[in-house]
């Protein structure tokens, strides 16, 4: 009857316990965050505000979450069913990766005792980009945990409930839909405001929120690609290459648009002598190009295409293509003036790494007690 | 069939964009009766007496090295000093006010703005400009902690204080905060009051413009009487031969401008400030975020069009149903 089931192993393997060893060292430095402040833990300064904490867990974090964005607009808008099998597991990492995003954002939120007010409308600030990340972001983890809801009503067999939300469903899918578009595109518009400190080869002002826009979809896909290969991997079910494949040749026009807008825009204002600088930026830039480059051409080989391992290494370079093009923006290359550095200390970057694994023990739970993966005839 | 739905809806939301999107601002102009400061590196004899009074006004402990307290040994700004005195510093480094083997001071403080960005990004209204005297101030009440504000500050000025884990922002209020309320009480500015020199000038934006252009409009050698205190009424003037002013005065029109003037000898580059062009990043930040957010109209359009589009496809069967068991190739029927 359904289309999914859940994978049948045993939840307590020494790959989850390992997790759960380092989900222990990075709530031991996230109690210290909380009792000492955000000093004793974290090398953030007066010109480094945002570490990696907010990098990774928010804006790479997010983005990395954008599975069940990308196929809801896929399997709903451009009506290509066939991609249905996918949604179930895409909507779940999502829902993870975002609640990381939201744990992420209030950890980092030095007066999270009141966090309250970004939802009090006389506090509300309308020219502020954070403002409309932060509410949207709050919104879209509900509707992802709506949308998530169907594999829990089935586990539990109430075909009830199943019945009376997919009365509705349709409004959380579409509101599933604009709400990443807004807050993605978001997440690059906070760059403006940044002006000097962003480096000029990522300091793309107007065009910020539609790069922003066109990486984050493209390193949805991405990730469905990496989840199915490495569930195919890792639980010795079927590949879906049949069906990444597909998937692929969308990602072709976003690449190809992305790079586009991000020459035109260098070309434009001047700032190609900056690629070759031979600095960090100009190194950056280099390797983040390549990372993008490298999918495109095994994306537009009909042969390379085709071959599941082939499709996993695109997919990967893409998400490491969208990442290091956030990093690179928010981080690596920005410059908040003299006498300012930043790198993550031990104990923060054991915070970020502890909450994915937690993220990571959640997701391995989930698709074992829940039907979330496609139902497959064993390999 | 359904693309041309999607189109319809793309189409519509274009219209709103176009229509109702124009949202474009230029940059705010100063205050009705801005007030601020004028800082004149080249009288500054870097005795740190204004970091001293700053902490005096605000509370705040002065920085010690090693033990020793002199004054204030504070190098940068930072959630326990909000007004610093730094050096720039060249070769032999002794010769005041030259680029080559000399030196000169430079104050940092809040700027405040005629534009302020850290105003515009902040989610919760913590950070205020003053609708007639333009001074910006921070509201502990709403802050949330997030610092879009010191991202969003081109000179760094808002501290969060990490190592209390109740921190909240630091910065210049230009001595008129609840509790110190100096402008408010007819009183000047701490650190223009202790300054011995007149390099800190305190005075309306307009009487310290036409004053700052008085002294680029000087010869080099010209004796001029500098003011010092209130630029308005002047507690005491000294006589001085005039340097050979770099032909600038900072926060006339950087970024948008700033209540806070700066004059020099020495190129603003060389004493740390940065690259700023005369439109305020904030003015284009939030130019774009009122394109697409106008009224939200734009995504309700969106938000209309992908419920129509989503709850018909959920009904019809799918475009590629047919192809499901396909060779995976998408066929496209139009």
């Amino acid at each position: 009857m359904s289309h999914y089931q859940p994978v049948e192993r045993k939840v307590f393997t020494v790959p989850f316990m390992v997790l759960g060893l380092i989900a222990m060292v990075g709530l031991y430095f996230l109690a210290q965050r909380f009792i000492f402040g955000m000093g004793a833990v974290t090398n953030l300064n007066g010109g480094y505000a945002w570490g990696i904490w907010v990098v990774y867990d928010i804006v790479v974090g997010t983005a990395l979450a954008c599975g069940g964005y990308a196929l809801a607009l896929t399997v709903y808008v451009l009506n290509k069913g066939r991609y249905h099998p996918l949604i179930r597991a895409a909507v779940t990492a999502s829902l993870l990766g975002y609640a990381l995003g939201g744990v992420g954002a209030f950890v980092d939120m030095g007066r999270w005792f009141q966090f309250y007010n970004i939802l009090l409308p006389w506090n509300m600030n309308f020219n502020s980009v954070m403002l409309e990340v932060g509410l949207c972001v709050m919104t879209y983890i509900l509707v992802l945990f709506v949308e998530f809801m169907p594999a829990v009503f089935e586990r539990f067999g109430r075909k009830d409930w199943t019945h009376r939300l997919n009365k509705v469903l349709f409004l959380f899918i579409a509101l599933g839909i604009l709400l990443p578009t807004m807050h993605q595109s978001s997440l690059g518009s906070m760059l403006i405001a940044m002006g000097h400190k962003v480096h000029p080869l990522w300091q793309s002002l107007h065009l910020q929120p539609l790069l922003a826009l066109l990486t984050a979809i493209t390193m949805g896909f991405a990730i469905v690609i990496f989840e199915a290969s490495f569930s195919a991997v890792g639980f010795a079910r079927n590949t879906e290459t049949k069906l990444l494949s597909g998937l692929g040749k969308g990602i072709v026009g976003l690449i190809g648009a992305y790079l586009i807008f991000r020459f035109g825009e260098i070309l434009l204002r001047g700032k190609l002598g900056l690629i070759f600088a031979g600095d960090l930026g100009s190194l950056m830039f280099v390797i983040e190009t390549a990372l993008f480059v490298f999918p495109l051409a095994v994306l537009l080989s009909p042969r390379m295409r085709e071959d599941g391992q082939m499709l996993l290494y695109a997919g990967v370079s893409l998400l490491f293509a969208g990442a290091l093009y956030r990093f690179n923006a928010y981080l690596i290359t920005m410059n908040p003036g003299p006498g300012y550095s930043y790198f993550p200390s031990f104990p923060e970057l054991m915070v970020t790494v502890g909450l994915v694994a937690i993220e990571i023990m959640a997701y391995l739970v989930i698709v074992k007690k829940l039907p979330v993966l496609p139902k497959h005839a064993r390999a | 069939m359904n693309r041309r739905d999607f189109l319809k809806a793309a189409a519509g939301g274009a219209a709103v964009a176009c229509t109702g999107g124009a949202q474009a601002r230029g940059n705010l102009e100063p205050a009705p009766q801005a007030v601020g400061m004028l800082f004149d590196s080249t009288l500054c004899v870097g005795c740190k007496a204004c970091v001293s009074k700053c902490k005096e006004v605000n509370g705040m402990p002065p920085v010690t090295l090693e033990g020793k307290e002199a004054w204030d040994w504070a190098s940068d700004l930072s959630p326990k000093t909000l007004n610093v005195i730094k050096l720039y510093q060249h070769g032999e480094g002794n010769l005041k006010d030259q680029v080559e083997n000399g030196f000169a001071f430079e104050k940092r403080s809040c700027m405040h703005c005629v534009d302020p960005g850290c105003v515009s990004v902040c989610p919760v209204t913590a950070l205020r400009r003053h609708p007639v005297t333009g001074i910006v101030t921070f509201h502990v009440d709403a802050c949330i902690g997030c610092r879009t504000c010191t991202t969003g500050c081109p000179y760094n000025v808002p501290h969060f204080d990490y190592d209390d884990p109740f921190g909240e922002i630091y910065k210049c209020q230009m001595c008129n905060q609840d509790g110190v309320r100096r402008i408010d009480n007819g009183q000047i500015t701490g650190c223009a009051e202790a300054c011995p020199t007149g390099a800190t000038l305190f005075g309306s934006r307009e009487a310290l413009m036409k004053e700052a252009k008085r002294r680029m409009a000087l010869k080099p050698g010209e004796t001029y009487n500098y003011p010092m205190g209130d630029v308005s009424k002047p507690g005491s003037y000294h006589e001085k031969a005039t340097p050979a002013y770099q032909d600038h005065i900072w926060g006339e029109k950087e970024a948008g401008g700033t209540n806070v003037l700066h004059i020099s000898a020495v190129p603003f580059d060389k004493l740390g400030m940065p690259p700023l062009p005369e439109r305020s990043y904030a003015s284009i930040s939030e130019g774009v975020q009122h394109t697409l957010y106008s009224f939200m109209a734009l995504p309700a359009v969106a938000l209309a069009g992908l419920t129509y589009v989503v709850r018909k496809n959920l009904d019809a069967p799918a475009e590629d149903a047919d192809a499901i068991d396909d060779k995976g190739q998408e066929e496209d029927k139009s």
